[in-house]
């Protein structure tokens, strides 16, 4: 504090001519010429316009081409309601489980000290770094007929490629990374004086996650249960693999959307990919919202 | 409470943290441990505490096995250095905790919790920050409610790191008053860590000096600095003047000068000579153990500390009274008034 205010006042000491010549300066160092300056911002917006805008139209554009009633149509179709069905429970089953591996994680990161931790950081991010059809293969090979597990699997009647819980464990190894991504830097920084306080006051382990741990985290939580969400609903490439592609039964609303694609039918294809775009959008509105949320968390350590 | 600490040893990979440390601490005691970072205070304190546990050693309270329990059941207060208040809670809820987590069977009611952590903000004489959030307090204030929030479980021993380490001058001296007089009126068994020795002295009845993770002398505030057991701790604490001397056949030698002391019962061979720095009387060219060139001089209020050249090579800084001006240039002597000899 004391140092901010000798820093500020030895800024203002200098007299006016030594202030002028230093703003000139900055002016000259930081201005490019007007045209430079127009071009480049000009690039960006229409990069963006290109890439990221005009598609995000020409979806909602083909969604509602044949009008509003062939849209709500489209997508009271049995194989179309069945597909979000199914969407919607792989995500909850894939986030609800990432939340808890997540979190036991990045506990285990950022609060404990143990031979190994650089290689488990590294091996969080695998995911991330592996091709998705690849991530579906490897459950082919554990689960297919053919794999490690399918004698076993058949005998006991449990079918788990090209049904749910194929398309559920593909997802989950697809967004692994996000929940314990966003946690364990935030729970590094904040170090284990909290949770040690608790304990010497008397709280049990429970009382001090709950009470202590969870409640400072809640915001990365969420940030990463959102982006784990809006992967889990978008996955394409790991699902493929495993889905199968049986209609109204293993179609997620990715798969859906390609299959109706490819026969023609463009109204219903767009109107499915108009809810994943929606998706996207409220995903990115809640996202902007949790990180203001973080920084805040943020500002306030500072102090 | 008494606190008994039995040949404590604590390593971190290679590094020897505590070195066989044995402490006793008496029922109402006020101790301070002090040393430079690194000399195995702040360890001490949490293997005391149970937030980490030693390599070998025994602690004990009142006589029974402590590291027998964990942090959760010692019944320690802690106050850490950086307040570690719960930052999603308000000032209450902070203040409250220890007393919401009981086990369900000795937890008071809503009531009884209200008025205790009541009494205890009106102890620390903050009641009226009760609904702010710790991010909304000052250092002094922050530091004060993490006080409340551990006195809350009413400890039977209370354990500080570094309490005053990250306030300003100013707060610092007040709150170390404040402690004092806290500690006298709550009487609990009490440790705190520190590296400021005029904390240590100020504000502790018992001062125990660390480094590199042993024991360098456990005595009163005055004991310490006036009777230093070790070269260390003579160094260590207030400001002393250190020369590197040979004793050989009953002389003292600075350099190749003998110095003008009564070497009887000296350890021949090298050691070191320690003289504070109000120590060094001055008087005429000649006339004490040492005789040295004036370099430079500041006053500081009521002494002038003075750059002195000494014959012998060395350069020592010197507090002197302002009643005889000292000017650069000067040749004086020098004549300590109490000096005390290290062997090594």
């Amino acid at each position: 504090m004391t140092l901010q205010i000798a820093e500020s006042a030895s800024l203002v000491s200098p007299d006016a001519r030594a202030r002028a010549h230093a703003a000139a300066a900055r002016d000259s160092l930081r201005t490019e010429p007007r045209a430079v300056r127009i071009t480049i911002i000009a690039l960006a917006m229409i990069f963006l316009t290109v890439f990221v805008v005009l598609p995000l139209v020409v979806v909602f554009a083909q969604a509602f081409s044949k009008g509003i009633l062939a849209y709500l149509a489209a997508l009271a179709e049995p194989e179309a309601l069945a597909a979000i069905k199914l969407t919607l429970l792989v995500a909850a089953i894939s986030v609800g489980l990432n939340l808890v591996f997540g979190l036991i994680a990045a506990w285990a990161i950022a609060k404990f000290d143990f031979r190994g931790k650089t290689f488990l950081i590294t091996l969080i991010d695998l995911p991330f770094s592996v091709s998705p059809v690849i991530s579906g293969l490897v459950f082919v090979l554990l689960f297919g007929a053919q794999g490690y597990f399918g004698t076993w699997l058949r005998e006991h009647d449990i079918q788990i490629l090209f049904a749910v819980p194929g398309i559920a464990l593909a997802t989950t190894f697809v967004t692994f990374p996000f929940v314990a991504r966003a946690l364990i830097p935030l729970m590094q920084e904040q170090g284990t004086q909290e949770e040690e306080a608790a304990i010497s006051l008397g709280a049990s382990g429970l009382q001090t996650f709950f009470r202590v741990t969870l409640p400072n985290i809640k915001w990365g939580v969420l940030y990463g249960v959102l982006l784990c969400n809006a992967r889990a609903m978008g996955e394409f490439g790991a699902v493929s693999v495993v889905s199968g592609h049986i209609r109204g039964e293993t179609n997620t609303m990715p798969l859906l959307v390609e299959i109706l694609y490819n026969e023609y039918q463009f109204v219903a294809a767009f109107a499915i990919a108009s809810l994943l775009a929606m998706l996207a959008l409220i995903t990115l509105i809640a996202k902007t919202v949790l990180e203001r949320h973080l920084n805040e968390g943020q500002d306030a350590r500072d102090h | 409470m008494t606190i008994e600490v039995r040949n404590l040893v604590k390593k971190f990979g290679s590094f020897k943290a505590l070195d066989g440390v044995d402490l006793k601490v008496d029922n109402g005691e006020l101790v301070a441990l002090l040393g430079p970072s690194g000399s195995g205070k702040t360890t001490l304190l949490r293997i005391i505490a149970g937030l980490d546990w030693p390599d070998a050693g025994d602690v004990s309270f009142n006589g029974e096995d402590a590291l027998a329990q964990g942090a959760r059941e010692r019944h320690v207060g802690f106050v850490f250095q950086h307040y570690a208040l719960f930052r999603h809670m308000t000032v209450f809820e902070n203040v409250a905790f220890g007393l919401r987590v009981q086990p369900r069977a000795v937890r008071k009611d809503e009531a009884t919790i209200r008025a205790r952590v009541k009494e205890l903000l009106d102890l620390v004489q903050l009641d009226w920050l009760a609904d702010r959030y710790p991010s909304q307090l000052s250092g002094g204030q922050r530091q004060r409610i993490a006080l409340a929030r551990a006195l809350a479980i009413e400890p039977r021993i209370l354990l500080l790191d570094e309490p005053f380490g990250a306030l300003d001058a100013k707060v610092r001296k007040e709150l170390r008053r404040w402690l004092r007089s806290l500690h006298h009126e709550i009487n609990v068994t009490s440790i705190f860590v520190t590296h400021d020795q005029e904390e240590a002295l100020e504000v502790a009845n018992r001062v125990v000096v660390m480094d590199k993770g042993r024991i360098e002398q456990i005595g009163s505030p005055d004991d310490v600095y006036e009777s230093p057991a070790t070269a260390f701790v003579h160094g260590f604490i207030g400001e002393s003047i250190e020369l590197p001397i040979e004793v050989n056949g009953g002389v003292i030698r600075l350099g190749d000068r003998p110095l003008r002391l009564a070497a009887d019962g000296l350890v021949p061979g090298a050691s070191k000579l320690f003289v504070r720095r109000h120590d060094m009387l001055v008087g005429p060219p000649g006339s004490g153990a040492f005789e040295g060139a004036v370099q430079h001089v500041r006053n500081f209020g009521p002494v002038q500390r003075a750059e002195v050249a000494l014959s012998g090579g060395e350069t020592i800084e010197i507090d002197a009274p302002r009643d005889r001006e000292l000017r650069a240039g000067d040749t004086i002597g020098l004549e300590p008034r109490r000096y005390r000899i290290f062997a090594g």
